[in-house]
């Protein structure tokens, strides 16, 4: 049985992209993805994605002009509902859960930031 | 003195008044309690998924159609990714590449002059829940906490986006009532501004008259009518040019109108620049629109304002009276019905655009209210018609109709309004004048006109101002002539 | 006497009709089972004993009234990111931590009404992100073959639970290889359904494009039976199947004569052990032996596979974990703003393997970055459903083994990231392609941990598939149990 070098195969590298270097402004990602880490947090992640993005680069180099993207694996469209009320979850059950409540609301600190 | 040109491009929010929300089975019409209307699907409790309605699909098709739009073929679902506490899932469903109606264009009115503006696209999103912050007399800023209801989170939203072709405030404004009859005509939405079902943002910027490139502009949200949203936009277009003429600069920024004192104010400038991260939405199919359902959304297509404006135009209203019946959806019934039934078109329009439109801001209800119909209009033209009531007692009896005395004929009867139009009564009545004023007739021949009046009177107080005037003179006229 | 523990799902279902022992009775057993192993294990998350019961009295009550159905009765357990309604439901993460759900998700439901008896819920990696339960919030899982090594993962402890006997079967989701590749580390049969096939609505989302639930059972026909109970359309979620579900276990026994079965070069190679490599040519010689035309072929996207599914998989995760904030359930970090609420929360919430995924999918979505990262990613995909359709021009199924390994020591891996990542090398391509694929025990290793063998099969394929996989379970004969499932051994 022939044996294909899977994981150590060389990345063939043909295209640009992967001559990018990975650069990853990682308090801004941290930022955008709302999680709170300190800064040897942040250097360890940077760390850990630049390497895993590295391994990433063999795909980068895949030349796939004209090739359209898979969203979907199954070739399906238009999926609706008809336009019927179900019901909804009682309040007190909507509320359940809820870290702080106050008066039927949930309640939240003040909001920092307009949207 | 440089001459400024402003460009002013307008995104609408439209709430679509479906039975059930935008991606779940809640009811989009709820009442003042919170958090009442909600369920997994809008709760973004984990494990739930969306599953988009078609009717909201269905209304967003007819707006494009009504703003003469391509219904794009394959259209996507798009996540568009932020965190926000009003918005469950922090991200909202929305489209991005290929939204469902792209290309259209919108006729307005703007002082008798026929303008277009140009629609970029219309595409379909959800709304957020509700905030209410608390402390500070309800302001962001400053507020001590922040209260949440997701009533609101998942109803259907439909942005429409237009090209930069506005050019003034009242453009914009009259863009805006143009839009909000088409979507009230559609029946898709009440398009309520006060209410927010309705929501305009402004994208404006002022430029050298005749130069072509775009100044750097400024986005005007919070305007809560239609009146607001034009002061808004005249007062950021003077702001502008002020700073520019002062030497200064525009940043990009988001303001926001205050209505109590009439300016526009800057947001928070944000440190980090937005960033989306804008990805198909995995949960959601793509969406085919057909042929067949694109057909089937045209012929679907109620009457639009337009048409209907030009349709009131050719029964011979002018075009004030068209503009004010088909904004009034109520009396453009009324009007529609009246005409129906043989009333005289000129006639019923003006009395619905005046007396009418003066009686129900008075009293301040609606034609439904009144004792009104299509029928007692119709009545009360042919009335008026025929010479049985003159046009100070029409509109007497149109008032006590309204009042819901009776129908026309009725109050007419019960008033001693009626005219005589009995042709051999009015006749011997004006015999019996001409005989005791021979030298009045005998003038008249001679040419001279004006004892016709003074005949006509006569006759008029003989009858107790019943006759109709235009008989007398006709019969006197008659009588001089023969 | 056999212990009712280690029965197979048909066995009990015919001793349950024929009056042999009640659902009762079958429930005691596999909490007798879970009383001794749990210490040892730490398979389950929550075990519902007074739901359990109950619908173990229900299903008794019904079996008297002549219910026949194939699980009802039948002791089951979950993966813990499946929604059950008054059931605490925490997908692993502190960040859920005592989340009642006010809902049951369509496969929780549909195994309700079908009598099923939900025995609990079970350990899994935070939110399905691993491939060794050891990234569950609550502690690892341990195999219940070897206790220094893992179940593998990420559902992990629905793995466990069948090889040990604490559930007779039980449900997983695999979103790069979640079911099989625990499967293959148990000595169990675990099955990924054709994507769209069993409802996602209230499986918690970790990446949507690729997760399904499956069924983890002691044998192929068990495991046929599981995914019939879920299987078929759910208006609730709009990427499910609409068409006529598979006759999953029609062809179970008709062998694999005429059958064109693939070997997929790329998988056969270095990277995979050698007595996995080995089992799986005995595996392949044996097919071959039963009447199939085995061919050897190359998928070559598979290559580019593992790179594609680690930026799509976290991406679409970065989005749909976005949800957890503190603001309508679980866990609350306090904050003076939203802001910072949101931020200590979900930092305290999330592990590190999540906050990694969050971090790079976030990442690999921004501006600048999307089309080099996710956008070809996607196209990836396009060329591998390419490549696997046209391998399923040329024949029926495709085999490889499910695991490059047998189960590997806790600890082993968790140091470096990727290493842990290359576990599912020869699980993913099928997710990616939305293909069914199937483990089934073949051997034990030189380690005398289980060695499982993968048949994959085009979409919508499950009869296929699942007649191969009869077929091999039939020529392995695999009859070793778990060194925790035979009493003799065990301690209580």
């Amino acid at each position: 049985m022939p044996l294909v070098l899977l994981l150590a195969a060389p990345v063939a590298c043909t295209g640009t992209i992967s001559d990018m270097p990975i650069d990853i402004d990682i308090a801004r990602v941290a930022g955008l993805a709302r999680i709170a880490l300190t800064d040897d947090e942040l250097a360890e992640y940077a760390a850990q994605l630049e390497n895993i993005l590295d391994h990433a680069e063999r795909v980068q180099a895949l030349p796939t002009e004209g090739v359209e993207p898979t969203s979907h694996p199954l070739p399906m469209v238009n999926a609706f509902r008809p336009d019927v009320v179900t019901g909804s979850l009682g309040r007190d059950e909507a509320l359940a859960g809820a870290p702080e409540a106050e008066d039927g609301y949930f309640r939240v600190p003040r909001i920092l930031d307009e949207s | 003195m440089t001459e400024w040109e402003a460009v002013i491009g307008l995104e609408t929010h439209v709430e679509l008044q479906t039975n059930s929300k935008m991606f779940c089975g809640c009811p989009v019409d709820f009442g003042d309690d919170p958090n009442t209307s909600v369920c997994p699907v809008c709760l973004a409790l984990p494990g739930a998924l969306p599953v988009p309605n078609e009717d909201a699909i269905e209304g967003i098709l007819s707006i494009g159609d009504a703003l003469n739009c391509t219904l794009t073929e394959h259209s996507l679902f798009y996540r568009k990714n932020y965190f926000y506490p009003d918005l469950p899932k922090n991200y909202q469903i929305s489209q991005y590449t290929f939204p469902l109606c792209v290309d259209g264009r919108l006729e307005v009115d703007v002082d008798g002059e026929a303008t277009t503006v140009g629609i970029t696209r219309v595409h379909m999103e959800e709304d957020t829940g509700k905030s209410t912050h608390v402390g500070e007399g309800g302001r962001i800023h400053g507020a001590d906490h922040t209260l949440l209801d997701f009533n609101r989170a998942g109803v259907p939203l439909v942005e429409v986006v237009t090209e930069p072709d506005i050019r003034s405030p009242e453009q914009a404004r009259a863009y805006g009532m143009e839009l909000q009859r088409i979507v009230r005509a559609l029946g898709v939405s009440d398009a309520r501004l006060e209410e927010g079902s309705m929501r305009f943002d402004a994208n404006i910027s002022v430029r050298p008259a005749g130069t072509e490139v775009l100044g750097t502009r400024t986005e005007v949200k919070n305007v809560n009518s239609l009146r607001s949203m034009q002061r808004a936009i005249a007062f950021e277009i003077e702001r502008q040019i002020e700073v520019l003429e002062s030497s200064g600069s525009i940043h990009q920024e988001t303001r926001h109108w205050d209505e109590a004192a009439g300016v526009t104010r800057p947001g928070r400038t944000k440190e980090e620049s937005e960033d989306y991260r804008y990805f198909q939405d995995p949960d959601l199919l793509p969406l085919q629109i057909d042929e067949a359902w694109r057909d089937r959304v045209v012929e679907r297509r109620p009457e639009l304002p337009a048409a209907k404006r030009a349709r009131y135009r050719a029964l011979g209203a002018d075009q004030r009276t068209a503009e004010l019946l088909v904004d009034a959806g109520d009396l453009a019934a009324l009007y529609e019905g009246a005409v129906e039934r043989g009333a005289n078109a000129r006639t019923v329009g003006i009395w619905l655009t005046g007396e009418v439109v003066r009686y129900l801001r008075s009293a301040g209800t609606d034609v439904g209210d009144t004792g009104l119909t299509a029928e007692s209009l119709a009545e009360l033209a042919s009335m008026t018609d025929a010479g049985e009531l003159s046009a100070t007692a029409a509109k007497d009896v149109l008032a006590a109709v309204l009042a819901g005395e009776g129908a026309p004929r009725a109050v007419a009867e019960d008033r001693d309004l009626l005219q005589i139009s009995d042709r051999s009564a009015i006749e011997t009545e004006v015999a019996a004048v001409l005989d005791q004023h021979p030298e009045a007739l005998e003038r008249i021949r001679d040419g001279d006109t004006k004892p016709i009046g003074f005949l006509v009177g006569q006759v008029m107080r003989a009858t107790g101002g019943k006759a109709d005037p235009r008989m007398v003179q006709e019969l006197i006229r008659g009588e001089a002539n023969g | 006497m056999t212990d009712l523990a280690d029965l197979t799902i048909a066995q009990a279902r015919a001793g349950l009709r024929d009056g042999s022992f009640t659902s009762i009775d079958l429930l005691d057993a596999a909490q007798r089972r879970a009383a001794v192993s749990e210490p040892h294990l730490h398979a389950y998350l929550t075990i519902d004993r007074e739901g359990a019961r109950e619908a173990a009295v229900a299903a008794d009550r019904s079996i008297a009234d002549g219910d026949t159905r194939p699980l009802v009765g039948i002791p089951i357990a979950l993966k813990d990111n499946m929604v059950t309604k008054g059931v605490e439901t925490t997908a692993g993460s502190q960040i859920l931590a005592g989340w009642t759900p006010p809902y049951d998700g369509t496969a929780v439901r549909r195994l309700r009404e079908a009598g099923a008896v939900i025995v609990g819920k079970t350990n899994l990696d935070e939110f399905a992100m691993g491939s060794s339960t050891e990234n569950s919030a609550y502690g690892p899982t341990r195999n219940p073959w070897n206790t220094d090594t893992v179940p593998g993962g990420s559902s992990g402890g629905s793995a466990a639970v069948v090889a040990v006997g604490s559930a007779l079967g039980a449900f997983g989701s695999d979103t790069g290889g979640s079911i099989r590749q625990p499967a293959s580390l148990t000595g169990t049969v675990g099955a990924k359904p054709t994507y769209g096939l069993v409802s996602r609505y209230g499986l918690i989302a970790f990446a949507s494009s690729l997760d399904q639930i499956g069924p983890i059972a002691q044998t192929v026909p068990d495991a046929a039976t599981l995914l019939e109970a879920v299987a078929g359309w759910d208006p609730l979620d709009a990427t499910s199947f609409h068409g006529d579900v598979p006759a999953i276990s029609r062809s179970l026994d008709a062998g694999v004569g005429g059958l064109r079965i693939g070997v997929v070069r790329e998988l056969v190679g270095s990277g995979i052990e050698p007595d996995v490599l080995g089992a799986t040519q005995a595996t392949i010689d044996r097919l071959a032996d039963a009447g199939a035309d085995v061919v050897e072929l190359s998928v070559p996207a598979i290559e580019y596979a593992l790179s594609a599914y680690y930026l799509i998989a976290p991406a679409e995760c970065s989005s749909n974990l976005a949800r957890f904030d503190g603001v309508r359930y679980g866990l609350r970090v306090d904050g003076a703003t939203t802001e910072e609420m949101m931020a200590k929360t979900r930092a305290d919430g999330f592990g590190p393997e999540v906050i990694r995924r969050i971090l790079l999918g976030t990442y690999a979505l921004s501006a600048g970055y999307y089309d080099a990262f996710y956008g070809q990613s996607q196209r990836v995909r396009t060329l591998l459903r390419r490549d696997f359709a046209a391998a399923y021009d040329q024949v029926d199924v495709l085999v490889s083994p499910t695991s490059p390994s047998t189960a590997f020591e806790i600890g082993s891996k968790t140091a470096d990231p990727y290493t842990m990542y290359l576990s599912d090398i020869c699980t993913i391509a099928t997710n990616l392609a939305g293909d069914p694929a199937i483990s089934v025990p073949v051997g034990l290793g030189n380690d005398r941990l289980p060695i499982g063998f993968q048949i994959m099969a085009p979409a919508l394929g499950e009869e296929v598939m699942f007649r191969v996989a009869a077929e091999v379970e039939r020529g392995a004969a695999f009859v070793e149990r778990a060194q925790l499932a035979t009493s003799e051994v065990v301690t209580p």
